[in-house]
């Protein structure tokens, strides 16, 4: 490990990673490698999560492939510097903010998405021109292993490293001094990820979960209600079961509501994923498993299964399974479920639905399925949240004009398109002053003629200071104690 | 101060009361926002004296510099988000990819709730009000602790602000290490710091509790590089203004030490020498244009600089100091070991060592082999050795041919890098800092395409493999819809 850091260091200090062409060429390869992998990462993932290939390619492969070709093709637009206007008093000179690599970087991804939450952050380190170390969970082996034996194939070896292992290898990692350190997984973790990076000033992004709410307007949806209740079940079985940070956490509808929307889920969850409902992704390891296993077994929380809560241990499988109020205080109303498993909360109005999400820690994303624009209205100002989708689930995720990231127990920090080169890259200011024209008004000895030139300059009022060179207009009296 | 007791119970009592208000919608109106930033440049104006007053007694501070660099500088960014912030407020509207079709998206800045804003002693003014700005124009409610270290000024604040700032939603809390500390163990929303490396380690750690995003402004040794081909006599005032006219050198973005060339070094000197004389008389401990050192602690902290055996001998001008006022004269060092004291901590203070090496060029992997600095100068005429100093020396922020004057320019970002901090602010970043760039979609049900849902078959899969070859939006458009497994069905393929 020692050795790796220090190689990528100096990999860094030679400057190789700064130009435009090693950071192009390291995201061609990075594209080669997905288009010439495909199977293997089928593979991989199908033996860590059960993840069918349409789902790998939906989820994984395929949302990195348009991200390479975005910043690919933004890339030289992202590298040049900005121009910024300077105030006419400091003439002559230009101003500019240029994006430098911060150096050497650390990636900590999760298991759920073990491609795309390791690879879409790699993307914005070596478009920034960064040198990286991503340590990939060990909860997804066969990924793991798979970018540790493949990325060295395409990638460059002294920039890019993969270092495998657990909690302890995390652990390792964290003493070691980084320019940036990003982190995909929980709060828990996250926590103890800053808190380290704290020992080197080492500003960090965190991407967390948190429970992701869909308010759900029934009664304004009229005959969308169909298409809204498919969105709603694909949003919350069909992105790895549930076990995802931007999958629909808990519903919240009228009560009045209630009957007629758990119908059609259920008519929805027969249709999209067959009547054993075996055809979703098994959960990913025993340890999330028998968690959630466990949260089904609070006798209160047993009792509110409406459908499904079938479990199967030898295939670590769990049915799609609705709950109908379970006590707001069982631990499936307060952590996150990660999982198949989805809380359906009634209220009297839906409105109550804001001061519901407003009593908890601030979401990943809110979903609003709504005809009523005033509601949109209230729902955007007066929640708070990483990000708001009306009307659908999870697609925010594939535009890369819109920031990713939470806020508040969500996470801090955001990417993808411009925003990932932007979490790796420091804005430097930079002020380049001619020689001409020098105002000795800026320097002492202080007087009255100084004084009042730059209250004036402050201003930016050249008509007063053109009068004032004149001596066309008075000022008073300089104060030396 | 020791007599405003400030204990837990009642700083919890005092976050709960702001985050009614905050909750209450108050601070999200623009005419609020508009109503603080016009709240203080009005204490700025009525309180002009009273604050000149505050720092002189602090900081020893010439009115000139208050006037510029706190009231001035405080007034113009208030002035410039008042200009700007209708702007800053609108959603951006960003196009949604065609994924998303039909659907439109945008980026709205909302106020992240409550922050905490914990100051410096040197610009003990700008450095509490100027975040203050930032987190009234994004609708946040705040509490700003000034530093212990400038009383004056800090209780100056205390009275001020209630008065002309909305009381209920910006709050002043007085005090030092025991203040500071009750206030961390609280929630913030956002916590922004000015100071030292070391506290803005603990501040950082006392934020992992809620997972609180934090600003840190730190400083660090800012170098300045000084090529020969450059007009002497500008530079040289420049360096002056940069070093000794920013608080007598005790400012993050003051010029912390020269590297310049064996040969030009004598001439350098010389003209360092003339115009100080110029500037600050021949006994510039009684110069009323010169900042005194705050107090004992750093009057003795720099003046053990100065003592260690291998740095006293290399005082070519200066050196006089007077601990009964708290005054050390501008004081240039020439050639100091690099492992002594004064090259491996920031300064903070009126010493310059000046270090010569034979090429300019060296200078540069020294600077790279230290921490990253807030701010590196370079004075020159040569465009080469421009472009390789802007590529690559890393810091905080770069001004060439002249020193700390990025910091006055709003449309530049100001912060640091590494050890240097993290964040920035000024201007419309100030605005972002203390905002979440909460990202929008609006869809509609229009064209949802039956492709989208499960059950799959294998031909879809197929479909989209083709797609691949065509265009990725167009996989992609494909793909979004089929957020669903593929099952059992595909285990053929």
């Amino acid at each position: 490990m020692e050795a790796s850091i220090t190689e990528l260091r100096h990999t860094f200090r030679s400057g190789i990673t700064r130009s435009y062409s090693w950071r192009k060429s390291q995201l061609q390869s990075l594209s080669k490698l997905l288009s010439d992998n495909e199977h293997q990462c089928f593979q991989a993932l199908r033996q860590d999560l059960g993840k069918s290939n349409l789902e790998c390619y939906k989820d994984e492969i395929g949302p990195l492939k348009k991200s390479v070709d975005y910043a690919l093709s933004h890339l030289k637009d992202w590298m040049n510097p900005k121009k910024v206007g300077i105030p006419m008093i400091f003439f002559p000179s230009k101003g500019e903010i240029k994006s430098e690599p911060f150096g050497l970087v650390l990636i900590i991804s999760s298991w759920n998405f073990p491609f795309n939450l390791a690879l879409e952050p790699l993307i914005g380190a070596l478009a920034a021109g960064n040198t990286v170390v991503i340590k990939p969970s060990e909860y997804a082996q066969a990924c793991s292993s798979f970018l540790a034996d493949t990325l060295p194939l395409y990638l460059d070896k002294m920039a890019v490293k993969v270092i495998e292992g657990d909690a302890d290898t995390t652990q390792q990692l964290l003493q070691y001094k980084w320019d940036k350190i990003f982190f995909t997984g929980s709060p828990r973790v996250g926590r103890l990820v800053m808190s380290e990076a704290a020992k080197h000033l080492t500003p960090v992004t965190l991407e967390l979960g948190g429970k992701c709410p869909v308010i759900f307007d029934f009664g304004s949806m009229s005959s969308d209600i169909q298409v809204a209740v498919k969105r709603v079940a694909s949003g919350k079985w069909g992105v790895c079961s549930g076990q995802a940070c931007l999958a629909i956490d808990y519903l919240l509808v009228e009560e009045k509501f209630a009957s007629p929307l758990i119908d059609l889920l259920k008519g929805t969850i027969n249709k999209l994923y067959g009547e054993n409902s075996r055809n979703i992704p098994r959960m990913a390891n025993k340890r999330n498993f028998g968690r959630l296993q466990k949260l089904l077994e609070d006798p209160l929380v047993a009792d509110s299964v409406i459908h499904g809560g079938s479990v199967d241990e030898e295939n670590l499988h769990i049915e799609p399974t609705i709950l109908l109020n379970p006590p707001l205080n069982s631990e499936v109303m307060a952590d996150e479920i990660f999982g198949p498993i989805l809380p359906i909360i009634t209220l009297n109005n839906i409105l109550e639905s804001i001061e519901f999400i407003n009593s908890r820690p601030k979401p990943l994303t809110i979903y609003a399925f709504t005809h009523n624009e005033a509601l949109k209205d209230r729902i955007s100002t007066e929640t708070s949240s990483g990000s708001i989708v009306f009307n659908d689930v999870i697609i925010h995720f594939l535009c890369d004009e819109l920031p990713f990231g939470g806020v508040g127990q969500s996470g801090t920090g955001s990417y993808h398109g411009k925003y990932s080169f932007d979490a790796f890259s420091h804005e430097k200011p930079v002020l380049d002053r001619g020689f001409l024209l020098e105002l000795d008004a800026r320097y002492p000895p202080w007087n009255a003629f100084k004084m009042e030139f730059v209250r004036l300059a402050y201003k930016l009022n050249y008509f007063g200071l053109l009068l004032l060179f004149l001596g066309l207009r008075s000022y008073g009296s300089y104060n030396d104690h | 101060m020791a007599s405003n007791k400030f204990d837990v119970e009642a700083t919890t009592l005092m976050v709960e009361e702001l985050r009614g208000t905050f909750n209450a919608g108050k601070t999200r109106s623009y005419e609020w926002r508009v109503a603080q930033l016009k709240g203080i440049i009005k204490m700025m104006d009525d309180r002009e004296q009273e604050i000149i007053e505050a720092l002189r007694l602090d900081l020893g501070k010439p009115e000139f510099e208050s006037a510029v660099y706190e009231i001035g500088m405080l007034k113009s960014s208030c002035a410039r988000a008042l200009k700007e912030l209708k702007h800053w407020m609108m959603p951006e509207k960003v196009k949604s990819s065609i994924v998303a079709f039909p659907s439109s998206a945008e980026i709205v800045s909302e106020p992240l709730g409550a922050v905490l804003i914990i100051s410096a002693w040197n610009y003990p003014i700008l450095l509490s009000l100027d975040p203050i700005v930032g987190a009234v124009a994004a609708g946040n409610v705040a509490v700003l602790k000034p530093s212990e270290i400038a009383p004056a000024s800090s209780s100056l604040l205390a009275k001020y602000v209630p008065e002309y700032l909305d009381s209920s939603a910006i709050r002043v809390v007085e005090g030092g290490v025991p203040e500071t500390t009750a206030l961390l163990d609280q929630k913030w929303d956002k916590i922004f710091y000015t100071g030292n490396g070391r506290v803005g380690r603990i501040v950082m750690a006392a934020a992992v509790k809620h997972l609180t995003p934090v600003v840190l402004e730190l400083g660090g040794k800012s170098p300045v590089i000084v090529d020969s081909d450059v007009n002497l006599k500008v530079a040289v005032k420049r360096i002056i203004a940069g070093k000794w006219g920013l608080n007598n050198g005790q400012a993050c973005i003051s010029a912390d030490y020269i590297i310049t060339t064996k040969d030009f070094v004598p001439k350098l000197v010389d003209s360092l020498k003339h115009q100080l004389e110029k500037f600050y008389g021949i006994n510039p401990l009684e110069s009323k244009d010169l900042s005194r050192i705050v107090n004992s602690n750093h009057f003795d902290r720099l003046t053990k600089l100065l003592d260690e055996e291998k740095v006293s001998s290399k005082i070519i001008h200066g050196g006089q100091s007077d601990r009964a006022q708290l005054k050390i004269a501008p004081t240039i060092l020439l050639d100091v070991p690099e492992d002594s004291l004064i090259m491996s901590e920031e300064i903070f203070g009126p010493l310059l060592p000046i270090l010569t090496v034979d090429r300019l060029e060296e200078s540069f992997d020294f600077i790279r082999s230290r921490s990253k600095p807030l701010a590196a100068y370079l004075f020159t005429n040569r465009k080469k050795l421009k472009d390789e100093f802007v590529r690559t020396i890393s810091a905080g922020g770069i001004a060439i041919n002249d020193i700390a004057l990025h910091l006055v320019v709003p449309s530049l970002p100001y912060g640091g890098v590494g050890e240097s901090g993290m964040g920035s602010y000024h201007g419309k970043f100030s605005f972002d800092v203390f905002s979440h760039k909460k990202s929008v979609l609006y869809r509609s049900f229009v064209a949802d395409a039956p492709a989208r849902y499960p059950p799959y078959s294998q031909g879809k899969l197929r479909l989209l493999k083709a797609l691949v070859v065509g265009s990725v939006l167009a996989v992609i458009s494909a793909l979004i819809g089929l957020p669903e497994h593929f099952g059992s069905k595909d285990k053929s393929a």
